[in-house]
């Protein structure tokens, strides 16, 4: 593997005194998947947060290519192109159209002219089947969609690193598909992310490396075929268990 | 049309110190509208801030200005200053800062209001977009706070307009002076005077509100 583009050491988060995150240590090199899974309330979202900042942390430090992320507030803008994230709700700006939404950024931030920024969002748009829909407004887009168009707005920023926080959660299930194809695709692309989700059957597929997330630190981390056939502790055997009745329940 | 004594209001300026009054009371509520939108919106950008005395100051500005009646507040900025700081504001200044306090106090209330509504998540996604404090609100949680405030801006802007008729009201006492002197002036010649020159100013300030009381109805209803 590269570079390293992501390291976390020894980080502490607390919520009003209540510790999410314990001690975690994680690094993440470029060109690399991992997939965070774990019961919820175990801290998944809060630690995609701390990468970019959202949340403050208590203890620890997190250095993203190098630069250390929580040292400088004003440096945080800057920062923060570098990391894409995309969240569960769908959160486009419903005042802009599609196209306005993705190159924001991209014109406002990197002072990138409108051409270039139009024309790069048009290439990122038909790539995720959507380029037919670049005036339309949010509303007028299923939830599938705009999660596509999220994407494609985190994508525009060039950013070294991807998070994606159970981004098919919220999604009717004739969408989810459509959504994690273009997860699946981006993988292939040799992008760096950090995944969050509970469709055990996709982090397989994605994923080089399986983070088992519990009790405010990594529990268990391998290989996908190694985390999902044989788990080695007993609490992801647990936690896998409850994934097998709640899909036979279905 | 002799016998009411309409060509009095023709004679010099008579027709024309008339309108006066009536222009100023129209010309107050417009500035003092103006002002109110723009420093609305930063007074409600300022009653976001969590700084307890921030807070604290703003909330006392805005009950003090809603609790107090118009009047009082008329009477405080027009006498109260010439008398406490030796200022000599004219009546249309004193007029213009009472309700621009007002509406900025109100306009600042709704804008907060609105800017609160905003889902945190659309702050969120700015600032992972790296988008600054700046770039966000201005690109993207400003256009949305407007865009909801829309109605309840256009319900502000008629109840200004309807409360200024306060001073609609001193600009027709104004409007009755001059028309008493004009009478006054014309006993002699025209003794119907008093007629004309007082229907002249009904239909006038008929003329004045009508138009006003359409336009706000009609808002209302658009917006409702
Ligand atoms: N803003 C907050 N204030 C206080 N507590 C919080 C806050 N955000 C999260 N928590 C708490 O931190 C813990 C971890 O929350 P988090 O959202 O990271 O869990 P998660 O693993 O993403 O769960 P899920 O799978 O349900 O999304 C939970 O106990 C939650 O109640
Ligand atoms: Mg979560």
């Amino acid at each position: 593997m590269g570079r390293e583009i992501l390291r976390i050491e020894h980080l502490h988060k607390e919520f009003e005194g209540k510790t999410v995150l314990d001690d975690l240590s994680l690094t993440l090199a470029e060109g690399e998947v991992a997939v965070i899974v774990g019961p919820s309330g175990c801290g998944k979202s809060t630690l995609l947060r701390c990468v970019n900042a959202l949340e403050p942390i208590q203890g620890g430090s997190i250095f993203l290519d190098g630069a250390e992320i929580h040292a400088d507030p004003r440096k945080l803008p800057q920062l923060r192109q570098k990391v894409g994230m995309v969240f569960q709700s769908y959160e486009l700006f419903p005042h802009k159209s599609i196209l306005d939404n993705i190159t924001l950024a991209p014109r406002k931030v990197q002072k990138r002219s409108r051409e270039d920024a139009e024309a790069e969002a048009l290439t990122l748009l038909e790539r995720v089947g959507l380029a037919d829909r670049a005036k339309d407004y949010p509303r007028q887009l299923s939830g599938g969609q705009k999660q596509r168009v999220a994407i494609v707005r985190s994508l525009i920023m060039h950013p070294a690193l991807m998070l994606f926080d159970e981004v098919t959660a919220a999604l009717d299930p004739e969408m989810v598909r459509e959504v994690l194809d273009v997860l699946l695709d981006l993988a292939k692309q040799g992008r760096t992310m950090l995944i969050v989700t509970h469709e055990m059957q996709f982090a397989r597929a994605v994923a080089d490396r399986i983070l088992f997330l519990d009790d405010g630190g990594i529990v268990e981390e391998g290989r996908p075929a190694d985390f999902f056939d044989h788990p080695k502790t007993e609490r992801a055997q647990r936690f896998l268990n409850t994934f097998t009745f709640e899909t036979v329940k279905e | 049309m002799q016998a009411l004594g309409f060509e009095v209001l023709w004679k010099g300026k008579n027709f024309a110190r008339l309108m006066g009054g009536l222009w100023v009371a129209l010309r107050i509520s417009l500035i003092a509208v103006g002002i109110s939108l723009v420093a609305g919106v930063l007074m409600g950008a300022l009653m976001t801030r969590k700084n307890p005395l921030i807070k604290a100051l703003t909330q006392l500005y805005l009950e003090t200005v809603r609790i107090m009646p118009q009047m009082v507040l008329l009477f405080l900025a027009f006498f109260g200053t010439t008398r406490w700081f030796g200022w000599n504001l004219s009546g249309e200044t004193a007029s213009v800062i009472v309700f621009a306090l007002w509406g900025t106090a109100e306009m600042g209330d709704l804008v907060r209001g609105a800017l609160e509504s905003i889902p945190r998540h659309q702050y969120e996604s700015a600032a992972a977009l790296g988008l600054d404090g700046k770039q966000s609100f201005l690109y993207v949680i400003l256009p949305q706070t407007l865009r909801r405030l829309l109605p309840q801006v256009i319900n502000l802007i008629t109840r200004m307009i309807k409360t200024t008729s306060l001073v609609l009201m001193i600009g027709v006492v104004e409007m009755l002076k001059v028309a008493q002197q004009i009478i006054e002036a014309n006993r002699m010649k025209v003794p119907n005077a008093a007629f004309g020159v007082y229907l002249t100013v009904l239909v006038l300030y008929f003329l004045a509100c009508w138009p006003i009381s359409l336009l706000a109805k009609a808002l209302e209803k658009r917006w409702s």
